[in-house]
């Protein structure tokens, strides 16, 4: 076999890999996207029964812990999710805290797998400050 | 007035990086060719400014001085010493400091060593670190000026992240910008092999020194980051595809590319082209990793707050520093010929998938971190790319990898495959082919990425042993006299690094496949199952630290015959100068497993919170990190020798 083509059949395969790699990503992408929400965006029928993030602010006295599960209501300025989630939750999720749900629908409830809340009591998950900060809600850290 | 004296030394410093950056272009314009020696040492005086610099700073810390704005805002009196130090790089004016220090160090490193360098060659080099020099210098003094002064001078400073007041987080960050600056040198290689349209065999070993050497700080930083989260952060993890870890892993798959692509230009004069690119590829993705942290763009712990003057200036010196170059390289780049027929079954084949694989998952970890930025910029649209995409398309492209770096080392230069080593290939295939029949066998628990993860690193371990066999064999047959003198020359530096590859990959396998993992709400007393074993909490108690206030559970493991086997002792600390509580997880480190503790929060009569884990091997993913380290530190050493010898060579 000639050196040209050689380099050419090196190409081919590496082209042809490219495109199997590019197609596999991009399903990989779409299946594994995870959408975030704030409560009041939440519409059940374009969510189903897909993994989604919630995040907003817990919602004073709304949390009750039973054993290892922990119920709670995630709100904004408009609306409230009742979230239900079973596991350890992070140190300094309390009242008024800014938190982020991942899980899913079922029913009524929203089931999370995992409860986020940054370590740093000043800090805000940036979507969270984001939206929130667009429906008026919270003013942004103002002790600074 | 030390600290003055540091803030003038900086400016000193971006004078004398402006000057590096200049004068060799007007030397090679000139006939002035002094200014070429002038450069090296404009670079080594550039060096000590910086350095002068960053001790004031650090002495502005060690001495608490809170006039200093930066010291106020992320120093306290009552931290420990080893913290203070350590807070000098936990803000961005500080950190960015320390990457302009580790900068010109490897700038005046360069102009120390190679003496066989031609020094035009050098000095043009230098200029392209100086002006990286001067731009960062610019950005420090203008908009994050570590040594501003405040007119009414707090009484105690702010503290900083406990999170961050950890060993390994004060090592991480030196470590880590070792590797990404290290790189720095690499890409100015490739661009004054642009500009004076010189790459050949000796340009690639001078510059796959350096390399090495980045590559080497880059996985060791790497590393500490990952086993700092495992027993800091109290996840559970070692690796949480977070943005910011991307942001690291990136630049570590270009140089890990550069690395392997830079043997082919020293050994066959091919793929030049291809390797100046990735230089300045991957100083650009290290410029990214760095800055893309620090800016606030993403989301995490390690995004310093920020104003957007800073962002854009970032921004700026990205498109500054990736722009030009890459303009150069379309113009240039194609005029770097190769030379020689490209033979299918070879060395440099293997390497060139090696490089295209890498490249491939450098793609996908760039789509999966900038993919949800992108998203919400163009669209508004918030989301999150998790973990499970990064698993469906990083961890098959690796898995190739890993197949290809066992049958590599078989191939030879030029001519195809090593002849007469058949019976140790069919060993190799053998092994793969038993463990595969064994794991399926097993396989009513096991997925099929598990089962695959298996068999890709049996496949490796065989082939290493078998290339190693092969070598030393041929080795013995044809030199009987001198053979022990021969082995020390053998590719170790390769077996130790890809041998570490195997060590990782079984403590990544073991950790995710194997982990037992259980929550509890616990009483004093009671018991839960963790494995085969059980752990049962003794006790609650308090602790007073250096500058916090603990809560410490006592757990005891035991076995099936309720025998003792360990303690673990999770605490939650709280930090009352910072206001903050930070989870320390409990860690019983054993080479085949470790228990993992955490300790949540509860009360005396509902109980506490407890997660538990046992994971198998997770420790050799360190150790596995270690020896591709020090695979790549010896292969330094080794060619930092070579240089001398041909240094004496050519003086005598």
């Amino acid at each position: 076999m000639s050196p040209k083509s050689n380099r050419l059949i090196l190409f081919c395969v590496a082209a042809a890999f490219l495109i199997l790699a590019a197609v596999l990503t991009l399903s990989a992408l779409e299946e594994n996207i995870v959408y975030f929400y704030t409560p009041s965006e939440l519409d059940r029928s374009e969510i189903g029964s897909s993994s989604i993030r919630i995040g907003g602010l817990v919602k004073k006295d709304s949390i009750n812990i039973n054993g290892l599960t922990t119920r709670f209501i995630i709100e904004d300025a408009t609306s409230q999710q009742i979230v239900i989630y079973t596991g350890a939750l992070p140190d300094i999720f309390r009242d008024g805290q800014g938190v982020i749900a991942e899980g899913k629908f079922e029913n009524k409830f929203f089931k999370a797998n995992v409860v986020m809340a940054k370590h740093d009591e000043k800090y805000m998950p940036r979507e969270v400050a984001d939206k929130l900060k667009e429906q008026g809600v919270w003013q942004g850290d103002t002790s600074r | 007035m030390i600290v003055e004296l540091g803030h003038f030394c900086l400016v000193l410093a971006f004078v004398l990086s402006v000057s590096q950056f200049v004068f060799p272009i007007f030397a090679s314009n000139s006939n002035f060719k002094q200014l070429h020696s002038i450069t090296l040492k404009m670079t080594l005086l550039n060096a000590i400014c910086v350095l002068l610099s960053f001790v004031s700073l650090v002495w502005a810390f060690i001495v608490s001085d809170f006039s200093v704005a930066l010291v106020a805002e992320h120093s306290h009196s009552s931290k420990p010493i080893i913290y203070k130090i350590s807070g000098t790089w936990g803000n961005h004016e500080g950190s960015l400091l320390m990457w302009i220090l580790i900068l010109s160090i490897f700038g005046a490193g360069l102009a120390l060593t190679q003496k066989t360098m031609p020094i035009s060659q050098k000095s043009w080099i230098l200029g392209i670190q100086g002006s990286i020099g001067s731009a960062f210098l610019a950005f420090c003094l203008f908009t994050s000026n570590p040594f501003e002064r405040l007119s009414n001078i707090p009484l105690n400073g702010n503290g900083l992240n406990p999170v961050l007041q950890d060993i390994g987080l004060a090592l991480h960050p030196p470590t880590l910008y070792v590797g990404y600056v290290g790189l720095s040198l690499a890409f100015s290689f490739a661009v004054a092999a642009l500009l004076t349209n010189r790459f050949d065999k000796n340009w690639a070993r001078y510059m796959r020194v350096w390399v090495q050497i980045a590559w080497c700080a880059l996985t060791l930083g790497i590393g500490l980051g990952s086993w700092w989260a495992y027993y800091e952060l109290g996840w559970g993890g070692w690796w949480f595809w977070d943005p910011v870890e991307n942001a690291s892993l990136m630049p570590w798959l270009a140089a890990t590319a550069l690395l392997h692509s830079v043997i082919v230009v020293e050994q066959r004069e091919q793929l030049k082209s291809w390797t100046v690119l990735l230089a300045i590829i991957g100083f650009s993705l290290s410029l990214l990793g760095t800055f893309i942290v620090r800016s606030g763009l993403l989301t995490s712990v390690h995004s310093f707050a920020s104003d957007p003057t800073r962002g854009l200036f970032i921004l700026g010196i990205l498109i500054i520093s990736i722009g030009p170059p890459l303009i150069l390289f379309a113009i240039r780049g194609p005029k770097l010929k190769t030379d020689g027929p490209l033979v299918l079954v070879s060395r440099e084949t293997a390497l060139i998938a090696n490089n295209f694989l890498l490249i491939c998952a450098t793609i996908v970890v760039l789509i999966g971190t900038f993919y949800p930025i992108a998203l919400e910029m163009t669209t508004g649209m918030k989301i999150t790319v998790g973990p499970p995409f990064f698993e469906a398309t990083f961890n098959p492209i690796m898995g190739l990898l890993v197949i290809i770096m066992g049958v590599g080392p078989f191939m030879v230069w030029k001519q195809g495959l090593m002849r007469k080593t058949k019976q140790i290939w069919m060993f190799g295939i053998g092994i793969t082919a038993l463990t595969i029949v064994f794991v399926v066998q097993a396989s009513t628990v096991l997925s099929i990425g598990a089962i695959a993860g298996i068999s890709t690193v049996t496949w490796l371990g065989a082939t290493i042993v078998c290339d190693l066999v092969i070598k030393v064999r041929t080795l013995k047959r044809n030199n009987k006299s001198d053979f022990w003198q021969r082995l020390i020359h053998l590719q170790w530096s390769m077996w130790i690094a890809h041998f570490g590859v195997v060590i990782f990959l079984i403590g990544a396998l073991g950790e995710s496949v194997f982990t037992n993992e259980t929550v509890a709400r616990m009483r004093i007393g009671e018991q839960i199952q963790i494995g085969a074993n059980k752990a049962e909490l003794k006790s609650i108690s308090t602790r007073t630290g250096s500058n916090y206030e603990a809560l410490v559970a006592t757990l005891h493991i035991i076995d099936g015959q309720d025998n003792y086997i360990g303690t673990l002792n999770p605490e939650k600390r709280i930090y009352p100068v910072e206001r903050e509580t930070t989870t320390e997880a409990a860690i019983r480190q054993k080479l085949t497993h470790d228990y993992y503790a955490v300790l949540g929060d509860g009360n005396q009569t509902d109980g506490y919170t407890i997660r538990l884990y046992r994971k198998p091997f997770v420790s050799w993913i360190w150790f596995g990190v270690l020896l591709m380290a020090s695979g790549a530190a010896v292969s330094a050493l080794k060619n930092i020798n070579y240089q001398k010898k041909s240094k004496k060579a050519l003086q005598s």
